[in-house]
């Protein structure tokens, strides 16, 4: 893109010149806080709730070091260049997430209730530890065989297949707690949504990138908006189509959110036409309100989204309520690690609900902590578009950032009560491996990106006119 | 692309600045109604989490903590003859929340009210376990089993209040039949739930847990009597108690053809008030409201405490004389009739105002609150809360009811060793009157020294006796005696 080159250097710290810092020390150094945090979190765990230092603390403080230390010596040899802050976030976010799943084995009420349900109660953490790991691993995959991310763009149309066919899967599958979101393979469950939120962002930063100017420019200008052709809805119509049925059969509306959401981003910043934004938001709006009419399981978590304390509501699922009472227990301050009482969620308390034990036992100061180092992955994501030299770059970037922002607010919206919940994690903390494995794969995918997009330039040759021109140097 | 993707970004940007916003509101705004949510099960987990403080009576405590193996509520409350002392008490359950002392002096019980944060704070720093405090009432043990034990052996529904005239102490407060808090005060679905459902009006038409002492309103009868004789005197309507009343016989009520009969054939007629109190004349009273009015009858009824809720500090229901009413209606009303209705607690104060020289003293059952380690926190100072009639018309009326009990219809409360004071009552109830009247008495001891140590009121309904034998006479003076002595032994 040209006009990345236009832009002033001091816009957009992140923009390559000649001679840019790769800032891998930083990075570091970042980390050694991304480790340490966690590992004394354990340790307040531990105090908390048998008043003595975990012995496992060793082993963990050793097993996120390991993996940090490993993520970065990977990037610092193939993504030199790479954005400081996206690494030492999501490690830090991962850790903590490890901490307050550990913290929930502790509880004896979520150990009854599996061994109630279950017959057994098994251990969370460990198996996330691993999972971390594994995620790491496809994280420095990528980083290591992915040498551009424009590769990608060669994938396309597959890309559109195999995310159709990820979304498609869980219908052939039983639902699970009402929503059909999960597919299960010789006792691994996966749920195929998390990687689908990738692929499908290379489709449609593929895509797009072909089509933008058709979809830009050949448009008729109405009441200040340029309205779209006919045939040139088709593709937003598809999505759109695509968004609902997975609401419909698959009764999951963050899911469904997240795509078309992502969708309409990418299109809006391909073509820079604000008129896609506007038709984006008319359609879901009428697809959710035309879904919620007829589909009860929708109409079940409108209703309870409203009223979560009313007795039908309680009866049904106290799920929210306890979830609104662990946010407001916590107050300002927190109960402090390990002192909480979130555990009484029950259901999904370390998945889907982690959110609510952050809530009570760090308080409203940890919660918006936590926001923040979000928003920061995600700025530092749109930040990678913005930097990137190559028109697919800036889409995918910005498509794999938009999604991340989406899942956050969708899930954190959800255990708050903001608006109604759906079946999705909140990305790093949550447990869940298809959840951190897609995680660490989104987040290699914008550290490529944006290694791509700081390398210096290659020095331009040597110019016999040179001697005619002085630098001047401060 | 790059204007597109700035604006990306400013919408990401508030997707989180929306999160933060609703975060405020959630954990600071709505923090403390989320966290006392009746549905927040943080708030039982929290209350039971550590022995709870004790409500204690004569220096022993009614009450106790069981350390159960329970993962969510750690203690669980016990009681110490629970049916009696629950008007007191009230019920601490993990599953069905608290009432009465139990839920209004929560916050010493767990020991979380602001007033023990400093010790708490101390505690916290010196690693010593959070404890909750005591509740220090005024009650006298000998009197409440004294009239617990008459209302069993009475075998009806009932209740005695008796107070300290000279402070308001609450000395007893008995109410039958009872409920023993300790059988629910667990949150087994097997057990208390069943004995909670047990209890409920519903399925035991007894309705075992209403406070009859506190709650429950009945027609005073004849024991309003005293009321309307404090206000002939305070108006001047008569000043003596031995100077013949204008009362004639029979006497037809104005403004109608029906005649205010008494019950049998009394000497009601120009009866003096002594001599109309001791037979419970309702031609001389009824004419005595008549002839004073709806207004001065309504205002010395207010003055004993009638029309207002009392808070001692468990509330009790207010007890009721109708204003706007006519002639025949007020003089209905001022024997205890038509729409008049007392507490027990409420003719208690009656009887002890006249026994503490006409000054009405505010009932209370919290003498003190304690830390864990006995300091005290609070103390409560006897209140004056109004003067319903003069010192010496006071006197009057006291020599009035002394004569009621010395040989009037109050005889079987006497006492050898003591003066006592008293006014019988039944009242009728019922369409035409068919149910079985309500035994009412109301008295007071006074002793050599001239101090009066207790005053007491005692109401039996619904008796299965044989209507004939239902007087206060009969049924309630014995069990008004019995809790007097109790208190004047224990003096001693």
């Amino acid at each position: 893109m040209s006009s990345s080159t236009n832009t002033p250097a001091h816009h957009t710290s992140t923009i390559g010149s000649i001679g840019a810092p790769s800032r891998r020390n930083t990075e570091l150094a970042l980390l050694l806080f991304a480790v340490v945090i966690p590992v004394f979190a354990y340790a307040n765990v531990g105090l908390a709730i048998d008043g003595t230092v975990p012995s496992g603390l060793l082993g963990y403080g050793l097993g996120l070091g390991l993996l940090a230390g490993v993520g970065h010596l990977v990037v610092r040899k193939f993504a030199r260049y790479a954005d400081p802050l996206l690494l030492p976030l999501a490690t830090l976010l991962n850790g903590l997430g490890l901490v307050v799943i550990w913290r929930l084995d502790q509880s004896p009420r979520l150990q009854q209730r599996a061994k109630s349900l279950f017959g057994a109660f098994s251990p969370d953490a460990p198996k996330q530890l691993l999972y971390s790991a594994l995620g790491i691993a496809f994280f420095a995959v990528i980083i290591v065989f992915l040498k551009d991310h424009r590769i990608l763009q060669r994938y396309t149309y597959i890309s559109m297949v195999v995310s159709l066919v990820l979304l498609v899967a869980p219908v052939f599958f039983p639902a699970v707690n009402g929503a059909k979101i999960w597919i299960s393979i010789g006792g691994f469950t996966i749920q195929p949504g998390e990687f689908a939120k990738i692929i499908i962002a290379i489709f449609f930063s593929g895509y797009l990138m072909v089509k933008r100017d058709a979809l830009a420019l050949a448009s008729r200008r109405f009441m200040g908006l340029y309205l779209p052709r006919g045939r040139d809805l088709g593709p937003i119509l598809t999505v759109w189509a695509m968004s609902l049925l997975i609401l419909i059969f698959e009764t999951d509306l963050g899911t469904s959110m997240l795509f078309f959401g992502m969708f309409v981003v990418v299109l809006y910043v391909a073509t820079e036409r604000t008129s896609w934004i506007v038709f984006g938001l008319l359609m879901s709006g009428a697809g959710a309100v035309g879904v919620a009419s007829f589909e009860p399981h929708v109409q079940e978590r409108v209703n309870a989204w409203l009223n979560p304390f009313s007795p039908k509501v309680m009866a049904q699922s106290d799920q929210i309520a306890q979830s609104l009472m662990s946010f407001g227990s916590g107050g300002t301050l927190g109960t402090g690690l390990g002192q909480g009482n979130s555990d009484l969620i029950g259901f999904a308390a370390n998945s889907d609900f982690i959110f609510a034990t952050f809530g009570e036992e760090l308080g409203l100061a940890g919660v918006m902590a936590i926001l923040l180092l979000y928003g920061l992955i995600v700025e530092r994501g749109v930040r990678t578009a913005l930097a990137a030299r190559d028109p697919f770059g800036k889409l995918l970037a910005v498509g794999l950032s938009s999604a991340f922002a989406i899942q956050v607010f969708v899930v954190a919206g959800g255990v708050m009560g903001l608006i109604p919940l759906s079946g999705m994690t909140m990305p790093f903390v949550a447990y869940g491996g298809s959840s951190v494995i897609a995680n660490w794969a989104l987040i290699g995918i914008l550290i490529r990106i944006s290694d791509t997009a700081r390398r210096p330039a290659p020095a331009p040759a040597a110019n016999p006119d040179a001697e005619m021109t002085q630098v001047v140097r401060p | 692309m790059n204007k597109p993707l700035r604006r990306i970004a400013l919408f990401c940007g508030l997707l989180v600045l929306s999160l933060l916003i609703r975060d405020n509101w959630l954990q600071y705004v709505k923090a403390d109604s989320l966290k006392t949510n009746a549905l927040n099960r943080r708030v039982s987990i929290e209350r039971y989490a550590q022995p709870r403080g004790n409500i204690i009576v004569d220096g022993k405590s009614v009450t106790g903590s069981k350390d159960t193996s329970s993962s969510d509520f750690k203690y669980k409350r016990t009681y110490t003859d629970g049916p009696m002392w629950a008007p007191v008490t009230g019920f601490a359950s993990q599953a069905f929340g608290a009432n009465q002392l139990e839920s209004l002096e929560d916050g010493i019980l767990t020991g979380n009210d602001d007033r023990l944060f400093f010790r708490n704070t101390l505690d916290m720093i010196t690693g010593k376990q959070k404890s909750g405090g005591n509740v220090v009432t005024t009650l006298n043990e000998a009197a409440q089993k004294a009239a617990w034990s008459g209302l069993e052996k009475q075998g009806g529904k009932g209740a005695v209040v008796a107070l300290d005239p000279s402070t308001g102490k609450i000395l007893a407060l008995a109410s039958y039949p009872s409920y023993d808090p300790s059988s629910f005060a667990g949150n087994s679905t097997s057990t208390d739930s069943k004995a909670w459902q047990k209890l409920q009006k519903k399925y035991d038409p007894d309705d075992p847990m209403l406070n009859r002492a506190l709650r429950e309103t009945y027609p005073p009868g004849s024991t309003f009597k005293v009321v309307t004789a404090s206000a002939a005197l305070e108006n001047n309507l008569y000043s003596s108690a031995d100077t013949a009343t204008d009362s004639p016989l029979p006497y037809i009520m104005k403004g109608t053809t029906t005649e205010l009969k008494n019950e049998g054939n009394i000497p009601c007629k120009n009866a003096t008030l002594r001599e109309a109190l001791r037979v419970s004349c309702n031609s001389v009273f009824g004419k005595i409201g008549a002839d004073l009015g709806n207004a001065k009858m309504l205002a010395e009824a207010k003055k004993f405490g009638f029309d207002a809720e009392q808070f001692t500090p468990v509330r009790s229901s207010a007890s009721v004389f109708s204003d706007n009413m006519n002639s025949s209606q007020t003089a209905l009303s001022s024997i205890g009739q038509y729409n008049t209705a007392a507490t027990p607690l409420q003719m208690a104060m009656v009887a002890s105002a006249v026994a503490n020289d006409g000054k009405l003293m505010k009932p209370y059952m919290v003498d003190k609150l304690q830390s864990s380690n006995l300091d005290t926190i609070a103390q409560t100072e006897p209140q004056e809360l109004s003067q319903p009639l003069s010192s010496k018309n006071a006197q009057i009326l006291q020599s009035m009811m002394e004569t009621v009990v010395e040989k009037g219809t109050g005889t079987k409360a006497q006492i050898s060793g003591a003066t006592v004071g008293g006014k019988t009552g039944t009242a009728q109830h019922g369409v035409d009157n068919s149910e079985n009247p309500y035994a009412w008495f109301l008295s007071y001891a006074k002793l050599a020294d001239g101090s009066s140590p207790v005053a007491v009121a005692v109401v039996i309904e619904d008796s299965s006796a044989n209507r004939d034998d239902i007087s206060g006479g009969g049924l309630a003076a014995p069990i008004a005696k019995s809790v007097m002595e109790a208190v004047i032994d224990s003096k001693k």
